[in-house]
């Protein structure tokens, strides 16, 4: 008994937690690594673009809960992801359009991409604190909870409860299914291959008559994409502040990196290996040692390895050691 | 009228000074026609002229009697030219197969039939058509290329060394497979380091040398020319 109250403790602060957001990590890190293959630059202003879909996405499940339109118990920003999702598609279209593809024409070096993408993230971090503000937003409505810690104890008589957020469920399902339908389309669709093509070989790629416009321009379609969902999904599992996003730019770049730049799978991976070491660093283990070993031997600490202040610092460590020791990371993608 | 003629092609990469100077290159149709020569004597880039990846400030080319001379690449894709460069000719973490569909991207009809032919030409393809290009070795890996190029039914495939760096044994194999490709009618310009064995197939050979033809001529009269002989064939 005592084993099974540890598990569910662990599981319902590191596990579940970690599981949702490895889920929104995996999914900004597939928008990051997806316009690495193809424009070859680390497009910093991910994060910033994950903000502006989630804020439209915002704006408009507001619209809709003033007309008094919902799917309850689903929240009603699941109904507004897809407008989000098109607005964000035009914002970053129009952002290439003025700003990446003169870079193009000019055959830039990645470094004068990743510079210009810098100059985006800052303007469209300034769009979005000045449409909707530097303040948190709440737009989150509809059941909470699938399973709450009450319900769960009562039906299990277990001293520990296991909480499950509707929030969670639809990240980790929204994610399978992006997941999915990003590989199918990868590598089933004529599209699809033609841009693992160009990502794999550029100049191979127009001398079989791939048309780089095109490619260039699905690839922002899809990072447009992910970015929104990615953003929705972080935004209705802990909440909006413009700010977070730019900070979530570490942790998505460590994932992409530690799972190989270039790599889609990778991306998965590195998304939940930052997710767990984050949460399972910062986690007070306390609790957990307590109900596995005798009462005598319960330490008086929390038994926190770091502070959850410092939950950056672990992306950055884990990225800094991925760099020393494989810098192609996990699935061998390109290095940086 | 050969099927291909490039006549007198001058110039050199972007504003660069030029390398090439009055090159002519021809090929018949069928025509196994083979550029070879001494180190930087402009050998790829005569034949990337010819693909339109440089800008020619004089002369021509002309494929089956129109003038492609400001066509770019991609479009002489279209017009039916193949081009296998030396190296990165493969799509390494694709498949052997989808490195073939690449191949027709610009085709909407079916190509199971060109693909069938290209697994009957390069049987070892077909055995591993499931696994990525880059997995393969030296010889198959330029067996990919070749096939890749076929796939969009050329009517000139034109070939950048394509023995660099493979065994003695692949490499014959390669030229057998070449000579079988040029039996069905396609044209193929070639570049080769290996000037005794190429110029042994070849229909018609051009040694150039700084960027100018020097000498022109049927394979066989090339081998057995005592000068060609002791300046590049090395006696």
């Amino acid at each position: 008994m005592e084993l099974l109250n540890a598990f569910i403790l662990l599981s319902n602060f590191v596990l579940v937690p970690a599981i949702a957001y490895g889920s929104q990590l995996a999914l900004g890190a597939l928008g990051v690594t997806l316009i690495y293959g193809i424009l070859r630059f680390s497009n910093f202003a991910h994060g910033d673009t994950m903000a502006f879909g989630a804020m439209v996405t915002i704006l408009f499940t507001w619209w809709f809960q003033s007309m008094g339109i919902s799917i309850d118990p689903l929240p009603t920003a699941l109904l507004a992801l897809p407008f989000g999702i098109l607005c964000c598609i035009g914002f970053v279209l129009a952002t290439d359009r003025i700003v990446y593809r003169f870079y193009r024409r000019q055959k830039a070096a990645p470094v004068i991409f990743l510079i210009a993408s810098m100059g985006v993230m800052f303007v469209t971090n300034g769009i979005v604190r000045f449409i909707i503000g530097p303040n948190d937003q709440q737009f989150a409505d509809g059941e909470r909870f699938i399973v709450k810690a009450r319900t769960f104890k009562q039906m299990t008589g277990l001293e520990e409860g296991l909480s499950f957020k509707v929030s969670q469920g639809i990240t980790v399902v929204t994610a399978i299914l992006v997941v999915i339908a990003l590989f199918w389309f990868l590598n089933r669709t004529r599209t699809g291959k033609s841009m693992r093509a160009y990502s794999d070989n550029e100049d191979l790629a127009l001398l079989s008559g791939i048309n780089p416009d095109k490619v260039v321009m699905v690839a922002w379609i899809i990072a447009a994409t992910l970015a929104t969902i990615a953003g929705t999904l972080y935004g209705l599992d802990k909440s909006f502040k413009p700010f977070t996003y730019l900070q979530l730019l570490l942790p998505i770049f460590a994932a992409a990196i530690v799972g190989g730049l270039g790599s889609p799978i990778g991306a998965i991976a590195g998304g939940f290996v930052i997710a767990f070491s984050e949460i399972m660093v910062t986690y007070a283990y306390k609790k957990f040692i307590a109900y596995l070993v005798p009462e005598s031997w319960e330490p008086d600490t929390l038994v926190q390895l770091l502070s959850t202040d410092y939950k950056f610092a672990v992306s950055f460590m884990i990225l800094l050691l991925v760099l020393l020791f494989r810098p192609t990371g996990i699935f061998a993608g390109k290095s940086v | 009228m050969s099927y291909l003629s490039a006549s007198n092609m001058t110039g050199g990469y972007g504003r660069g000074a030029d390398i090439l100077h009055d090159c002519t290159i021809e090929a018949a149709e069928g025509e196994i026609a083979v550029i070879v020569g001494p180190n930087g004597a402009g050998k790829s880039t005569a034949m990337k002229a010819v693909f339109g990846m440089l800008n020619l400030r004089k002369g021509s080319v002309t494929l089956d009697g129109e003038d492609i001379t400001r066509l770019t690449p991609q479009d002489r894709v279209a017009k039916g030219m193949a081009f296998v460069p030396q190296t990165s000719n493969v799509f390494p973490s694709m498949s052997v197969e989808e490195n073939l569909e690449m191949g027709a991207f610009l085709r909407r009809d079916n190509i199971n039939g060109t693909m069938e032919q290209v697994y009957e030409l390069f049987p070892i393809l077909k055995e591993k058509r499931r696994q990525n290009a880059g997995e393969l070795s030296g010889g198959q890996r330029q067996q990919v290329a070749v096939g890749r190029a076929l796939m969009t039914q050329p009517k000139l495939l034109m070939l950048d060394e394509p023995t660099a760096g493979v065994s003695p044994i692949v490499m014959d194999e390669l030229f057998d497979r070449i000579i079988e490709v040029a039996r069905t009618g396609i044209s193929i310009l070639m570049v080769e380091q290996n000037a005794r064995q190429a110029l042994n197939i070849a229909d018609k050979g051009y040694v150039l040398v700084q960027g100018r033809n020097r000498f022109t001529d049927t394979g066989e009269a090339l081998m057995n020319d005592p000068e060609v002989r002791k300046s590049f064939l090395g006696g």
